[in-house]
């Protein structure tokens, strides 16, 4: 018997078989490279990821329409170019605010670097996923780097745990995912989205006990990683644990890639059950934002704080699934470039006050930073007024959408609950401000930058301010994005 | 021919014992274990399903999976020797540096 295989369309993967390769051969310089000169791998690194980064941005023009690959299990459609991107530039920022602090944290090798590209790769392959069995795989490939990396300081207690928790969470939540997989089949025999999606809608399989099981299945095997309620109990634990640009990087592109799988699943695969799934995710965002900032306003560890800030923000994005409108999705792609400027910023500074001695994740250490280090307090206060979604800042455009999106969706009282719980996170972001220009300075020795830290909070500072004053680039291409995203969904 | 339901009803008790050992075991080793035993008892389903449905999606991704528990099983053996060396104890309740 002659089996037809048909010849996949390499090109599509052009960004992901780019970072695999990079990977590999980083992984192959490193052995050349002496022990206290690892930094050069980071820089490689981010040359290479700032390369991959202009090569997918070349994809855009080519993608009107969605293409698909590997017998439709592999899509490439501008949603998922946009969130490739959104990767690429944190890996890019994460590497930039590495480089000093792996050295003084004493842990500067190769390998950080090769994981983080591997993470990278799992996560490109899950936002392109047509298919649950290609989305489970990009999941697993990011999520055991993530494991790793969350403890790659091996000698510290802390990190130890951190990484115990994430992984023994994030495995149990797997299994969960795949039961909601394995249902999915069931009902339907297929996995793969598309056919999945026409199978519900010949069959009518709209009050599938099967299918209504793994919509629970599926939003807990995602919502891990989106650290929504009730799976956010490992974000504060691995937050303050973990090596702070690893939880810089965890706190942003995980999320980004979850919510994207998230959303290519519920809205193509089981679209027609959206009166179940978004009733489910209605409560789950209200909960979110509610748990995430009040949870937040008692705590004394930075990290920790912005670990449940984190929380909150997953539960404004969710507003924009509820929604399920084109300005939502348009919100939420926005939402995560904003997201990654100020958050990776605010965790730049955590990392900027990390010197010999003082570990500077408390809310305390920044205390009179306005008077040593007037610069960053600025900085500073710019990512506070973002994440708190204040103008004339990126966070506020983003919060601005995503509000929109459920209004016009007609969710007025989510819209309420979020005004609520924006107005409870001014509280502790303004906190920090306040011990920076309030307080006076204690006489310690003073952090001095690295390079790579203050080009990377410069750059994300930069953004933060100009998507603010001046939106319309960025929101043009997500409204793009949207619309072609947005099309299959309707039809 | 074993019906599917018998099959599904199997391997949900399978996941449940994972579940519930997962949940209430306090040794590192055992809730490892425990999720392994969950992972076996979704490939139980995927290949009766698969069988039962006629097409070999559920095997491919049974395959899939046992790659991936592999995988992860090296990967939280290590973090459990990292963690070994530094606190000499395996004890899931031990770990609690960071509270709140």
């Amino acid at each position: 018997m002659k089996i037809l295989v048909p010849t996949p369309d390499l090109t599509l993967l052009g960004p992901e078989i780019l970072v695999l390769v990079l990977a590999c051969g980083l992984l192959f310089v490193d052995l050349f490279i002496p022990r206290d000169r690892k930094g050069v791998v980071g820089v490689l690194a981010l040359i290479g990821v700032v390369a991959i980064g202009l090569i997918t941005a070349a994809y855009w023009p080519g993608l009107s329409n969605p293409v698909t690959t590997f017998s439709g299990t592999f899509v490439m459609d501008r949603f998922a170019l946009m969130f490739k991107e959104v990767f690429l530039f944190c890996a890019a920022i994460t590497i930039l605010l590495s480089l000093r602090y792996l050295e003084i944290e004493g842990i500067s090798l190769g390998e950080y670097y090769v994981l983080m590209l591997f993470c990278t790769l799992g996560m490109m392959i899950m936002v392109s996923g047509a298919d649950l069995i290609v989305i489970y795989l990009g999941i697993e490939t990011m999520a055991l780097s993530v494991y790793v990396l969350a403890g790659f300081m091996r000698f510290d207690k802390k990190c130890n745990e951190a990484a115990l928790k994430y992984f023994l969470m994030g495995v149990f939540v797997s299994g969960i995912l795949l039961y909601g997989i394995a249902l999915i089949y069931a009902a339907t025999g297929s996995t793969q989205l598309s056919q999945v999606a026409q199978v519900i809608k010949e069959r009518g399989l709209l009050n599938n006990p099967l299918l209504m099981l793994s919509i629970f299945l599926l939003a807990a095997g995602f919502g891990l990683e989106i650290a929504m309620v009730p799976f956010h109990f490992w974000a504060p634990d691995v937050y303050e644990g973990a090596p702070t640009p690893i939880t810089a990087f965890i706190s942003v592109a995980p999320k980004a890639a979850a919510f994207a799988a998230l959303i290519r699943v519920f809205y193509y695969g089981i679209q027609l059950l959206m009166p179940h799934w978004q009733l489910l995710l209605w409560i789950i965002c209200a909960v979110t934002m509610t748990i995430g900032n009040v949870t937040a306003l008692l705590q004394k560890n930075f990290k920790r704080m912005l670990a449940y800030s984190s929380i909150a923000h997953a539960g404004y994005i969710l507003l924009g699934v509820v929604a399920a409108n084109q300005i939502g999705i348009q919100g939420i792609i926005f939402y995560f470039f904003a997201y990654a400027f100020m958050n990776m910023g605010a965790f730049g500074l955590a990392i900027y006050l990390r010197r010999a001695d003082i570990v500077g994740d408390q809310v305390d250490d920044f205390t009179g930073l306005a008077q040593t280090h007037p610069v960053a307090a600025v900085a500073m206060v710019i990512f506070l007024l973002s994440l708190a979604g204040i103008p004339p800042t990126a966070g506020f455009v983003g919060k601005f959408l995503l509000f929109a999106a459920a209004i016009k969706a007609g969710f007025y009282w989510l819209v309420v609950i979020a005004a609520l719980n924006s107005v409870i996170a001014l509280f502790y972001y303004f906190r920090v401000a306040k011990v920076m220009y309030m307080q006076n300075p204690e006489p310690l020795p003073q952090p001095v930058p690295g390079r790579g830290l203050a080009l990377a909070l410069a750059v994300v500072c930069v953004l933060t301010l100009l998507f603010g004053i001046y939106p319309q680039p960025l929101m043009a291409l997500a409204k793009g994005t949207a619309h072609t995203f947005m099309m299959a969904f309707i039809s | 021919m074993i019906p599917l339901s018998h099959v599904i009803i199997f391997s949900l008790v399978i996941f449940f014992i994972g579940v519930v050992g997962a949940l209430s075991r306090r040794n590192v080793f055992i809730v490892l274990m425990s999720i392994e035993l969950m992972l076996n008892a979704v490939n139980i389903a995927l290949i009766g399903i698969s069988s039962a449905v006629g097409n070999l999606i559920g095997q491919v991704l049974a395959i899939f999976i046992i790659c991936v528990a592999a995988g992860e099983a090296a990967v939280g053996m290590a973090i459990v020797v990292a963690l070994y060396r530094n606190r000499f104890t395996v004890n899931v309740d031990a770990f609690n540096l960071m509270k709140w």
